[in-house]
């Protein structure tokens, strides 16, 4: 679990280019200006062939999915 | 009948929305009523046009066969992947073929296939298809469906729904508060709306007429004065419309025990184009984003289909603005339109990602000024070229 944390949390990092999410994981990532949609598809491409989880465009509001630790709760109940 | 335009209408929401609140007070469920209600508004909304009335009624069986035909293809569990995949997409071209015939024929000077709402109801019936491919949608009573394409506020000109949140909304089990609740912003929404539409659209309306008679075309610099006043007071206008209508159309969905998403939120005070984006015609420019732009970008990055992520959004955002160009028209005009703000969304995304400065000051008041009088003229370059003054310039 705590492995696959810090890979997201790297992925979110390496696709934003901003390194304080590895460590402020309660960031609101589409407020703060860390994601946006393409930022977004491109993270849900890198988590299916990273983790083989597909989440669809739509299946999840911006909410469910605007931190990195809420990011970490979606991949994780989908492995 | 037009919604939201004739006076026979706003007559006829007193008794509509008077019934509404009999049951939502008294915890009866408003599905039903919303359902029979809607039906009527439709017979009014075609009574003098029967030929649209029956393409619409075409449109709409059509579309509950679609989607029970694209349900029962991923519906076992051993389907097979590439039969079922190939079946939808046949499914999803015969849903939007009807809007493509209308715009295509439109440009031709005929009009085949079109009805009063085509636009929004093919919105509506290819998010459906495209969630039961993606297996979010795994089940929808034909009668929910038929409420959901149905729903009288938004028929004609959106906000678009969406048929998860509509289907869940609408099962919603609403206290007497809950209800009075939603009664209350509706009446709110339904008032600011019309004050927006009838007060603030037609005084911008006068002024796109009344100020360029005023200053003239007479000298080169009168000319330019007047082209740049015509296309602010046209945004200014196509934003106290539109908004005032999407504003009713949320208050009227409320007052029936619907939640109907805001359309338009400050688009005015935004610092980008992309931020702009996200708060002119919201229900439109997210259903893009969602089911055009990212579906574009998700099978690109898949295939690998460019060498950098920046090229990849860029085209994106082309083929996102250029549609939504030829959305409203195939005419060079809308065109030229969508290229431009594609280019510009590309523009903005290319500095944000790239230009070091940005990243420094973007939280900078004056950094943020300076980005949203940059973005203002953008917005309204926009407007001029919607407005077809690149190739018709306002001459008084």
């Amino acid at each position: 679990m705590s492995n696959i944390s810090e890979q997201i949390a790297e992925l979110v990092a390496e696709i934003s280019g901003e390194d304080e999410v590895l460590d402020e994981r309660d960031l609101d990532l589409f407020e703060e200006e860390i994601l946006d949609s393409m930022a977004a598809i491109e993270l849900l491409v890198a988590i299916k062939s990273e983790f083989g989880v597909s989440i669809a465009p739509t299946e999840l509001d911006r909410e469910e999915m605007n931190t990195v630790n809420k990011i970490i709760e979606r991949v994780s109940e989908r492995m | 009948m037009n919604f939201f335009v004739d006076p026979a209408f706003f007559v006829l929401l007193v008794p509509i929305v008077g019934i509404a609140a009999c049951l939502g007070m008294t915890q009866r469920p408003l599905r039903r009523y919303g359902s029979v209600v809607s039906l009527l508004m439709l017979l009014l909304l075609f009574y003098r046009t029967p030929e649209g009335l029956a393409l619409c009624a075409g449109y709409i069986a059509m579309s509950l066969v679609l989607a029970r035909w694209v349900l029962s293809l991923f519906a076992k569990k051993d389907h097979d992947q590439n039969r079922a995949v190939l079946l939808y997409r046949v499914a999803l071209a015969l849903q939007i073929a009807p809007l493509i015939i209308y715009k295509v024929t439109v440009a031709a000077g005929g009009g085949l296939l079109g009805f009063l709402g085509i636009s929004y109801i093919t919105f509506k019936g290819a998010q459906v298809l495209i969630e039961i491919r993606d297996g979010l949608i795994t089940e929808l009573s034909a009668t929910d469906y038929l409420y959901f394409l149905t729903f009288f506020p938004t028929f004609t000109s959106g906000p678009i729904l969406r048929s998860r949140t509509f289907v869940a909304d609408v099962h919603k089990e609403l206290t007497r508060d809950d209800y009075l609740d939603r009664l209350y912003r509706g009446l709110g929404w339904l008032v600011m709306g019309a004050v927006y539409k009838f007060v603030g659209g037609a005084l911008a309306q006068w002024a796109t007429w009344f100020l360029p008679s005023l200053i003239g075309t007479s000298t080169p610099f009168t000319f330019g004065v007047t082209q740049v006043v015509s296309c602010v007071t046209y945004g200014v206008y196509e934003f106290f419309d539109f908004a005032g209508y999407s504003y009713m159309a949320m208050g009227v969905g409320l007052c029936l025990g619907v939640e109907v998403m805001r359309n338009f939120n400050k688009p005015f005070l935004s610092l980008d184009l992309k931020d702009f984006w996200t708060r002119w015609h919201i229900s439109l420019s997210t259903w893009v984003r969602d089911f055009v732009f990212m579906r574009f970008v998700q099978t690109s990055m898949e295939h690998k289909w460019f060498k950098s992520r920046l090229t990849t959004a860029c085209v994106g955002y082309m083929i996102n603005m250029v549609l939504i160009g030829l959305w409203h028209g195939i005419t060079l005009d809308y065109f030229v339109y969508g290229v431009f703000y594609g280019l510009c969304m590309a523009g903005v995304e290319f500095y944000q990602k790239r230009w070091k400065f940005y990243k420094k000051h973007r939280r900078d008041k004056w950094f943020q000024v300076c980005e949203w009088a940059v973005n203002m003229v953008v917005v309204f370059m926009g407007f001029a070229l919607f407005n077809g003054q690149l190739f018709h310039p306002v001459i008084v």
